[in-house]
């Protein structure tokens, strides 16, 4: 290779790698800032502040949702499968919303540890299916609560 | 099989006449890739159990994300050989490339967001791979703003390369965002190691989509490289025999 070129490749690369280098390095640090929400151990660790807006997410325990007949009041717990967070929330729900759907929740954690939601997002995974299967999946096994989607 | 074809791609000339050939079938494929896969994926693939009929956006998201990722990869190729071996034809293809990649990843955001509204309940959430995916979209803006911005050629294509090389740091970060963080975004529908999660008449369509893409955008990135050529060589002798040839 001609040794201009040579020299112009090593700089680009050293350029390159450096700048990799501290853009890693900067998101090592802000990983806490950088994760979208915290988890039901962190919070059970202490790791999550109280009296702030954070985000708190998990799974919906299966059972745990109950709501009020008379207001959009509604209360759940959210599990990592290790610990878990008790959610209340006033207001409307996602449409994917439903027991043993991963949430993420933004609001205020109490210092009883209870997580005051003013916002529920549903998260959804990257595993889709028709209904039918959904549905005789759901024969085969049939202690899934989950409703089947159910529009015209 | 001789490699000589692809080393004269790196002549202008030689690759005006080779693109008149190409251009034409490879768009027109994709087009037709486009118009099946949607139309199948649309009309025909049964809804999603959960999510019902919006799940279809997904013929358009993931085509258009991926594209967005790929758009960029090939325009951080393209950068560092202009940088290190100065080839002619490399600017020209940034040029013909980052509008492109730029409305793959315009489309990738907002189908994103309508898809997002109805099934996560938020429009927007500054989440890793969102965001980065909009790093992703201003680097293309930053691309196509600073080869226009300055009058000297060579130093705007030398700008605009720099800003090639050095963005694709972000693209592992937007590849693994699912991963290392955890975010309001689902993990890859597509990956090389494992068949994805959904039964085949769901993601044919898809992959019939992300591959149309691919040959749409090719076929489209070498007409604007013609165009591109045609604006930079006007005064060359072979052009305007070619050109005249045409009977334009």
């Amino acid at each position: 290779m001609h040794p201009v070129r040579r020299k112009r490749l090593i700089t680009i690369a050293i350029i390159v790698l450096v700048l990799s280098g501290a853009i890693g390095l900067v998101l090592y640090a802000l990983q806490q800032n950088i994760n979208l929400f915290y988890t039901p151990t962190q919070i059970a660790l202490g790791d999550a502040p109280t009296g702030v807006n954070i985000r708190a997410g998990g799974m919906v325990v299966k059972g745990s949702v109950k709501r009020d007949i008379n207001t959009l009041f509604v209360s759940f717990n959210v599990t990592d499968f290790k610990h878990t967070v008790h959610i209340e929330y006033h207001g409307i729900l996602p449409d994917l919303f439903r027991e043993g759907q991963g949430i993420v929740a933004q609001g205020k954690l109490l210092s009883n540890g209870t997580f005051l939601a003013s916002q529920v997002l549903a998260k959804h995974d990257e595993k889709y299916m028709p209904p039918d299967v959904a549905n005789a999946l759901k024969q085969a096994k049939d202690n899934t609560p989950s409703k089947p989607y159910n529009d015209n | 099989m001789s490699w000589s074809w692809f080393h004269k791609l790196g002549s202008p000339k030689w690759f005006f006449q080779w693109s008149k050939k190409w251009a034409p079938p490879v768009f027109c494929l994709g087009v037709l890739g486009i118009v099946v896969g949607t139309a199948w994926g649309l009309a025909f693939a049964p809804k999603d159990y959960l999510q019902g009929n919006v799940f279809r956006i997904i013929y358009l998201h993931v085509p258009s994300a991926i594209l967005a990722e790929s758009c960029y990869l090939s325009l951080g190729i393209a950068g560092f050989v202009f940088l290190v071996w100065q080839m002619k034809m490399a600017p020209i293809f940034i040029k013909a490339m980052a509008p492109i990649g730029a409305v793959m990843a315009a489309i990738a955001l907002f189908s994103g967001s309508i898809w997002g509204k109805p099934t996560w309940g938020t429009w927007w959430v500054w989440d890793a791979r969102l965001t980065s995916v909009l790093v992703l979209f201003m680097l293309y803006m930053g691309i196509i703003a600073i080869q226009n911005a300055l009058d000297d050629r060579v130093l705007a294509d030398k700008a605009a390369a720099v800003i090639c090389v050095v963005g694709v740091i972000n693209l592992p970060i937007i590849k693994y965002s699912v991963v290392w963080w955890n975010t309001l975004h689902q993990p890859a529908t597509f990956s090389f190691m494992k068949k994805p999660d959904m039964p085949e008449v769901m993601w044919m369509p898809l992959l019939i989509c992300v591959v149309s893409f691919y040959l749409f955008v090719a076929g489209l990135v070498i007409w604007r490289m013609q165009t591109e050529i045609l604006r930079r060589e006007h005064r060359a002798s072979w052009l305007k025999t070619e050109v005249v040839g045409d009977g334009i």
